[in-house]
């Protein structure tokens, strides 16, 4: 798959997976101003809007904000626009998981993990989530 | 046999790049009945027309069909073209070929087959055209304007100036409406009241208008010059020719504990008031539901001190009833509700305010008498937060979708006005476009920045929340900066969306004018003709039409004002012939006609009537032909087919629809 052809895939699918029309931003900010977490992002929800835009996905997905986010949905409750960018980090966050291709978790690793006090079907879930 | 001429028109490249013209010419002089087929440039203009002349003298022609633009472009240029060439405008029928056609395909083969067929189908419907002559109605020279703001009263007063009566029915007790509570008007900084309070006393000892204050319009029946309306003056509880406007009464009357609504809530009024002291006519009315004389019985205090005996509380409402030519609605706004807004914490804090409430706040007869200060406490603001767009370019469900166009401007008025009257007072303005489009606007914006050093920042407010220090924590985003902002302020003001005033909708009922989903009552044509509504004889005159400010109300109130008088100029109106008409020997008197007309121009009368040798007395419906506006509802209701419209007769319309599957 060329690389163009993927960044327009990843792109549609962010819009699919989160309902969202990007294109309907204003670039009023309220979302940068309403969010609890905005200090520890690299790239503030606002900024969000336009990468998704501009499918400048890899640059999402390597950020820090993705998993700084705490869908509190302040943004989604306040956007004027319906643009909702905790949507967009969220499906983004999706795309990345999916991504991975590999396992989190590899079956050498468990008995460094083992804790008499960790559920195992945590274990077993990230197998299932995963594992492709 | 009709003879008919056939004119196709290029449209320029508007038709001619997606029809193929030559070939509708081709297949229109196939059809049964023409004569004549030809094509042109642009058959609008005047070389135009003067072939569609040409061929009619020539070829005898007694119909025509022009295949151009929609008929409400040019249906009316071609009739008057046919009218001077001889032929009877009625015998004229326009195939739509551009926006039903060129304008939405793309494919030539095609849109050239459905250009054939349009064309087809509008050369069957004139080969069953009967010429029709349109009759006449009269026109009441008198001119009725909803609402007492200024775009009302500039309209009333254009129109009485041309010598026409005028009446204007405000709802509330004194005519000034919105600009009545400015302070200040931007860009000149002129005192509202300086430059409105003239014209409400201009309007009030105009000969020529009646202003009928607290009343409101509780029906409207008729039709463009010959309109009949109930007005409902709600009563007053003072009888206003022996008041003399002393104003003991609300001094001595004991319930004070109403909000004021020309304050916007921020203080209280006497139950027995004139909304502030300039009103006009400077005569109370009494708050029913406030007074304690109407709620316990006991009270009457007003009555004691009235020097002139003018307190009525036996008063009652009093419905009366004037027939008008012409109906300018001008009834304006208000700012929206915020109760969705939680995040701007305006129910939470005294110290959030509308820019509404910011003007009667800066305002000397305000409740703080023009003071600048904290509603909570009445300390004296070091910050001010200014807040744009709230409400305004929402595409939820809690705000409006549009621009409210006058925000932008009166914020940097607000900011400017207070950076000037108090220089230690700090004030920033969050915005996400100035909008300065206007004579000496952007100019203003930027000597509020400039020499008044107003702090702007590009970006939204996303939370306000009031602190236990009774200060408010403004959290925002500063885009240029790309950072979040905290600070600090004393006071906040929201630049609150402005919607229609709610009255509006069940009016346009009334009118049958037509509102679009914001309310706003809809032009005849958003470009060509801005302040008619396509109600005939119903003219706009400011904010019903669409968010502006005062100097374009103005305008627009004058324009609606000269529509209104053009009309009200006329000696008599010529109607449209393409009425209804039902036939005696089918109809059998039902009445579902009459029950479907939203109109009320359908009657019955018993008649003799001749049925095939058969003579006997039946009741038939009789259609007014002044009230018929054509819609059609009863020949589509009518079981026994006896209903038809002149012009769209049911044969008509079949043939169309048989020249189109054929």
């Amino acid at each position: 798959m060329s690389n163009v052809s993927k960044i327009e895939k990843q792109a549609a699918l962010i819009r699919e997976i989160s309902g969202v029309n990007p294109y309907k931003c204003m670039k009023c900010g309220k979302c940068s101003a309403t969010c609890p977490a905005f200090d520890e992002m690299d790239i503030k929800p606002h900024q969000f809007v336009s990468y998704v835009q501009e499918g400048n996905i890899a640059a999402l997905a390597e950020s820090k904000s993705l998993w700084k986010c705490l869908s509190c949905f302040a943004c989604v409750e306040r956007c004027p626009r319906d643009v909702k960018p905790a949507k967009l980090i969220d499906a983004a966050r999706q795309i990345v998981e999916r991504e991975k291709g590999g396992d989190y978790l590899m079956a050498d690793e468990i008995p460094t993990l083992l804790d008499p006090e960790l559920p195992q079907q945590l274990l077993v879930s990230a197998f299932r989530r995963y594992r492709r | 046999m009709q003879r008919i001429g056939v004119f196709v028109c290029h449209c320029g490249s508007n038709i001619a790049a997606t029809v193929d013209v030559k070939k509708v010419v081709e297949m229109a002089a196939r059809e049964p009945g023409v004569v004549h087929a030809e094509d042109y440039q642009y058959m609008c203009s005047e070389a135009g027309q003067a072939k569609i002349a040409a061929a009619i003298a020539e070829k005898k022609l007694t119909g025509i069909v022009v295949c151009s633009c929609s008929p409400r472009m040019h249906e009316a240029t071609f009739r008057k073209c046919a009218e001077r060439a001889g032929l009877n405008p009625y015998m004229v029928e326009i195939a739509n070929i551009r926006e039903h056609c060129s304008w939405i395909h793309k494919n030539m083969e095609e849109a050239t087959e459905k250009a054939v067929i349009l064309a087809r189908a509008a050369i069957a419907k004139v080969n069953l055209n009967a010429p029709l002559k349109p009759g006449e109605s009269r026109v009441t020279k008198r001119a009725l304007v909803i609402g007492g703001g200024i775009a009302g009263i500039q309209s009333a007063l254009d129109i009485a100036d041309a010598g026409y009566e005028v009446d204007i029915v405000e709802k509330t007790p004194s005519i000034g409406g919105r600009m009545a509570q400015l302070d200040k008007t931007f860009p000149t900084l002129d005192c509202s009241a300086c430059i409105l309070t003239p014209k409400m006393v201009e309007a009030a000892a105009h000969e020529k208008i009646n202003i009928y204050t607290y009343s409101e319009v509780e029906k409207i029946s008729g039709f463009v010059g010959d309109f009949t309306v109930d007005i409902r003056k709600k009563a007053r509880s003072i009888d206003a020719n022996k008041c003399t406007g002393c104003g003991a009464c609300q001094e001595k009357c004991p319930s004070k504990k109403s909000l004021s609504e020309f304050n916007r809530g921020l203080n209280t009024r006497s139950a027995i008031y004139t909304p502030f002291a300039q009103a006009i006519p400077n005569v109370p009315v009494i708050d029913r539901e406030a007074c304690i004389k109407f709620k316990t019985g006991k009270c009457g205090i007003c009555s004691k001190v009235c020097a002139a005996g003018a307190v009525d509380y036996e008063q009652k409402d009093e419905i009366f009833t004037e027939k008008y030519g012409a109906i300018v609605v001008a009834t304006g706004f208000d700012t929206i509700k915020l109760d969705k807004y939680d995040e701007y914490a305006y129910n939470q804090s005294k110290d959030v305010i509308t820019s509404l409430e910011l003007e009667r706040v800066m305002n000397a007869a305000g409740p703080t008498k023009g003071h600048l200060e904290r509603l909570s406490d009445g300390k004296h603001p070091e910050h001010i937060v200014f807040v744009q767009c709230v409400g305004s370019r929402c595409s939820d469900e809690r705000g409006k979708p549009y621009c409210s166009k006058i925000c932008c401007m009166y914020t940097a008025k607000h900011a400017m006005l207070i950076r000037d009257k108090y220089p230690d007072v700090k004030v920033t303005v969050f915005y996400i476009d100035v909008r300065t489009p206007g004579k000496n606007f952007d100019e203003f914006y930027r000597r509020a920045v400039e020499e008044y050093g107003v702090n702007y920042i590009k970006g939204q407010v996303g939370k306000v929340a009031p602190q236990p220090d009774g200060s408010l924590l403004v959290q925002a985003s500063d885009l240029l900066d790309n950072k979040q902002i905290k600070m600090k302020a004393d006071m906040v003001v929201l630049a609150t969306a402005i919607e229609p005033d709610p009255s509006v909708r069940p009016l346009a009922t009334m009118l049958t004018a037509s509102i679009d989903t914001n309310n706003f009552l809809t032009e005849a044509h958003p470009k060509l003709r801005p302040v008619e509504s396509p109600t005939a004889g119903i003219f706009l005159s400011g904010v019903c039409q669409g968010p502006k400010d005062i100097p374009e109300t103005v305008a627009q109130a004058g324009a609606a004002a000269v529509k209104a008088i053009g009309l009200l100029a006329k000696d008599k109106l010529t109607t449209n012939p393409c009425t209804a008409k039902a036939d005696e020997l089918l109809c059998n008197g039902c009445s579902t006609c009459a029950n479907v007309c939203p109109y009320g121009a359908i009657s019955y009368e018993v008649k003799l009537i001749n049925d095939h040798g058969v003579r006997e007395d039946r009741r038939i419906a009789v259609v007014n032909n002044a009230l018929c506006q054509g819609c059609g509802a009863c020949t589509v209701a009518c079981p026994s087919g006896a209903m038809d419209l002149q012009g769209f007769s049911n044969r008509q319309i079949i043939a169309e629809v048989d020249a189109i599957c054929r």
